[in-house]
């Protein structure tokens, strides 16, 4: 059989192609596809099940379409039959109303049972009290306040692993959106409202988190690491962070607001009481009725 | 507040206009004296070939679809390159501006660049291209010598070209908005933009956008009532039918995007609080409203580009439309379900778990009728002839491309999933995959098909098979690393990332499909000159160059103003393949045709409105009375005027249909 030249270059090509991309995805880390906590982990394997699912359209599709443009080409030989007027099929057309029906169908159930079993303000169930985090974002960093453990961080959240994290979020800026993908997914902090959002972690590691809203010039630089740690070494970090940080008074904090992009990870001792709650109320008409919609923080 | 506001802002003469805000920047500058060459350079030229009086009789003034049809494409075209332009800097920013390299742009010019970049290719480019071939087809399609309103789809035309020119003045003078395609408060409020790009970006869409809502409304009553005796509305080709779905939307979405943005710039302007931060303002309402604008418009643009596949589909398989009825269904559901779905573009609000659920099997559901139409074209080449033409090409890369995007769109309908890929580079692959093939690829391929019907040769079949595969290669190349980096954690938007997070050899392969893409956009360039320049020879086309089926290749090449000197009768779909089964002569008498005059009014309206918008900017506040009074004074002059058309009798009906067909013959 004679091998077409052009084809072998396309193949050689492409297969060079695939080889190195290859190599290149299996040496870096794609948080989305590698979930380290159970809410991430959760979005992944829905994320694989319903492209499963797809595929069962997709490639009768792709298939059809490369037999079709061969079968059919007008300069091929073997070409089959012509039926100029063919424009109907009861029974094909019923066919692809009613296959994709049924199965967006059967992803609707799973995509409404998973609305409600991944809301991001249901609670992880463990035996453990979930630790309570308060994030802002700010133009252009992220505070993160511990209500209970009294300090603060910039740029930087640690956690024990394998403990419920419960996050209250809101904005003292734009709009911003709370990502850590290797954890969880999205949420949105908004100034003046808060919302909320549950993960853990289950393994020791750094992971990456940022915005994932347009917040302004230094958006790009609103990155944080987050550390998930073990329930002593956090124990201890606490600690430490509370004997050798400034504290975050008010006017502490009216400096930290002030626009700034790629601030370093900066810590804090006893933030200032109601701070978070102040944060939120301080976008509210008429100022300082806000305190009792507060989801019930200890601040 | 609002006092203080107004009187500081009436102190100038000339607002906050000053030359403090010409570029300072060499890449701003560079583009600001290229885009000022272009207008500066046509008019010199238009000056020494003495081709003025021409310019104005033939082109500003014409009632005529035809010409206006082609207005829009080329306006279209010119600003693709502009948006293209813009590509090339946020690649090049990208590819770059990893760890300590921060790349040739700022942050914020970045930023106004994707946001410019974002806003002219949906706003200029897309939806010029379907005005364009919406004005050049539709009327020819259903057997109609003109549009139901000519006067109000050419104002149409000029209101788009004035929210066209202020987009592109912002560039020039000022600066743009720096916020992002749709402006989210409280970014966009004056808190946080206070210069005046986001002012730039609102009066250019307002203007624009109530152009489009007159050529919706000019469309969906020249298709409802202009058609040919014979053509009822499930004898229409698939196009049309494409077309009044997609102006029905416009007509119900861009009253809410006029009315957004006007509720934007009065926060911006004199103070209100809709939709900041603080003092009562909601800034998710606005999120709320501009995607019930939004998604619709995602429909807007496609159902068109869906209408010209299946024309394609149906020609170039020489064989009917496969599931016509099914089509039509397919077309409805759509710009139903188009409506309720808007809130998937912020699951991540923190809505409540049925609310996100809902609005994600709504979207999902349109998977259903976009999947029937996908197999109703397969099966339109299954069984046929296929003449394998670039037409058809597009149409394959479609159906290929699309699938793959619509794959991704299904996956971020499902709440939880979305979680994890919203805003990310996942979601930029999976929307241009649709737009890009299910827009532009469709109006490509409409252009190529039309072409010879309206220039009497056809475009070269080898430059244009050249820049297809430059721009598919290009595209896949440039898109699919993109879904990768969305899973990598990569969001949109990012002018500087870390170097550490590995990121970047994607971008890079990024910026190489850019390189096929311009490869693919020169060789579509040099298609048309080399074509112009070949048109007497092979590329010489007769009135039916691909054995057409609808009606539009019934007449004569080039059309004469009227179209039809004798309105054809219809019986079945695909009237003209089936009329050419026949041999029928045609030997009714002639009868008188009324044709709309030439109007410079739609011109004088547009041009108040642009006066208007330029002077809101700037707080002009003097000039923007003036613009305003333009406006008003043409639109009453216009309505006084009650000699708006002239008749060409019977016998000079006759006359020129007959030099025609002589013209034909020899």
């Amino acid at each position: 059989m004679r091998i077409n030249k052009k084809w072998l270059v396309i193949f050689l090509v492409l297969i060079s192609f695939i080889t190195v991309a290859g190599i290149y995805l299996s040496r870096v880390n794609i948080p989305v596809l590698e979930p380290k906590g159970p809410v991430a982990d959760k979005e992944f394997r829905l994320l694989v099940g319903i492209t499963a699912i797809m595929l069962i359209v997709a490639v009768p599709v792709f298939l059809l379409l490369a037999y079709v443009v061969w079968r059919y080409r007008e300069d091929n030989p073997k070409r089959g039959q012509y039926v100029p007027d063919w424009e109907h099929s009861r029974w094909l057309e019923g066919l692809w109303w009613v296959i994709p029906t049924i199965l967006i169908l059967i992803v609707s159930v799973i995509s409404w049972n998973a609305s409600y079993a991944l809301n991001p303000y249901r609670p992880i169930l463990t035996s453990k009290k979930a630790l309570v985090i308060q994030a802002v974002s700010l133009d252009w960093k992220w505070l993160f306040i511990y209500p209970d453990q009294h300090i603060a961080s910039v740029n930087l959240v640690e956690f024990p692993l394998k403990t419920p994290v419960h996050f209250y979020l809101t904005s003292d800026a734009p709009m911003n959106s709370f990502w850590l993908p290797q954890l969880s997914g999205q949420i949105y902090t908004m100034a003046g409202m808060q919302t909320q959002l549950y993960l853990a972690s289950d393994v020791i590691g750094n992971f990456t988190g940022r915005s994932a809203n347009l917040s302004g010039a230094g958006f790009a630089g609103m990155q944080f690491i987050a550390k998930s740690v073990k329930k002593g070494t956090f124990d201890s970090w606490v600690e430490r962070v509370k004997t050798h940080s400034l504290e975050l008074s008010l006017s502490a904090y009216r400096k930290l607001e002030r626009p700034s992009s790629y601030m370093p990870v900066t810590y804090y001792a006893n933030p200032a009481k109601g701070l978070f709650g102040d944060i939120i109320a301080k976008y509210m008409v008429p100022y300082g009725q806000a305190h009792e919609n507060m989801g019930g923080v200890s601040s | 507040m609002m006092i203080h506001h107004l009187s500081t802002t009436f102190g100038s003469l000339l607002g906050r206009l000053s030359l403090k805000w010409l570029p300072h920047d060499p890449i701003t500058a560079f583009g600001a004296i290229l885009l000022a060459a272009v207008p500066i350079g046509a008019a010199l030229l238009i000056t020494y070939t003495k081709r003025w009086r021409w310019l104005y009789r033939e082109w500003l003034t014409t009632q005529d679809p035809k010409r206006i049809g082609i207005m829009y494409i080329i306006v279209a075209i010119l600003m693709g390159l502009r948006g293209l332009a813009d590509v090339i800097l946020i690649r090049t920013q990208q590819a770059l501006s990893s760890g300590s390299n921060h790349g040739i742009l700022t942050a914020s010019h970045f930023q106004q660049i994707i946001s410019a970049h974002g806003t002219i290719m949906i706003f200029f480019v897309a939806m010029g291209l379907m005005f364009g071939i919406i004005n050049l087809i539709v009327p020819l399609q259903i057997g109609a010598r003109d549009v139901a309103f000519p006067f109000l789809n050419a104002t149409g035309f000029w209101l788009f070209f004035a929210g066209m020119a202020l987009i592109n003045v912002s560039l020039i003078i000022g600066d743009f908005s720096a916020t992002g395609w749709l402006a989210y408060p409280p970014l966009s409020e004056l808190k946080y933009s206070p210069t005046v790009g986001v002012d730039y970006w609102i009066w250019s869409l307002e203007i624009a956008g109530i152009g489009s809502l007159l050529a919706g409304i000019n469309f969906v009553v020249t298709i409802i009532k202009k058609r040919v005796k014979g053509m009822s509305l499930m004898k229409m080709p698939l196009f049309c039918w494409s077309v009044l779905g997609s102006m029905s939307l416009v007509i119900f979405a861009f009253p809410i995007l006029t009315v957004t943005l006007t509720l934007l710039a009065l926060d911006r302007t004199i103070g209100t609080h809709f939709f900041t931060a603080g003092y009562g303002g909601n800034m998710m309402m606005y999120v709320n409203l501009i995607w019930a604008w939004g998604h619709p418009e995602v429909y807007i643009l496609v159902l068109p580009a869906f209408g010209i596949y299946s024309e394609v589909a149906a020609v170039f398989s020489r064989k009917k439309l496969f599931g016509y009825a099914s089509m039509v269904w397919a077309i409805w559901a759509i710009v139903i379900l188009s409506f309720i779905v808007w809130l998937h573009h912020f699951f991540t609000m923190g809505a409540g778990s049925d609310v996100n659920a809902f609005f994600g099997i709504m979207t999902m559901i349109i998977a259903v009728p976009t999947g029937v139409k996908l197999f109703n074209w397969l099966f339109t080449m299954y069984k046929g002839k296929l003449n394998m033409k670039t037409p058809l090409y597009w149409l394959i890369a479609f159906v290929v491309v699309f699938t793959i995007g619509g794959m991704a769109g299904v996956l971020m309908a499902v709440p939880p999933v979305d979680f994890q890929l919203h805003n990310s580079l996942f979601l930029v692959a999976h929307f241009h995959m649709m737009i890009v093939s299910g827009v532009l690829f469709g109006y490509f391929a409409g252009i190529t098909y039309w072409y010879p019907k309206f220039l009497g040769f056809k475009l070269n079949e080898r430059l244009g098979r050249y820049a297809f595969w430059s721009w598919l290669v290009g595209f896949l190349l440039a898109f699919v690393p993109l879904y990768i980096l969305g899973f990598m954690g990569a969001t949109r938007r990012l002018d500087h990332y870390s170097s550490s997070l590995g990121w970047q050899p994607l971008f890079v392969v990024a910026a190489i499909g850019v390189v096929f893409i311009i490869a693919g956009v020169i060789f579509q360039i040099l298609q048309l000159i080399v074509s112009i320049w070949q048109r007497n020879g092979e590329l010489k086309a007769g009135h039916d160059p691909w054995d057409g089926r609808t009606l539009e290749w019934s007449l004569p090449t080039p059309i004469p103003v009227y179209n039809f000197a004798r309105l054809p009768e219809v019986s079945t779909r695909d009237a003209y393949w089936e009329a050419k089964k026949t041999n029928y002569i045609d030997d009714r008498p002639y009868e008188p045709i009324l044709i709309p005059k030439n109007s410079p009014l739609g011109l004088v309206i547009a041009a108040g409105a642009f006066i208007f918008g330029f002077a809101v900017v700037w707080h002009i506040w003097w000039l923007a009375v003036l613009g305003l009074a333009v406006s008003i004074f043409g639109l009453i002059y216009r309505s006084m005027d009650e000699h708006t058309e002239y008749k060409l009798s019977a016998a000079e009906v006759k006359q020129m249909d007959q030099m025609r067909f002589q013209e034909i013959k020899s």
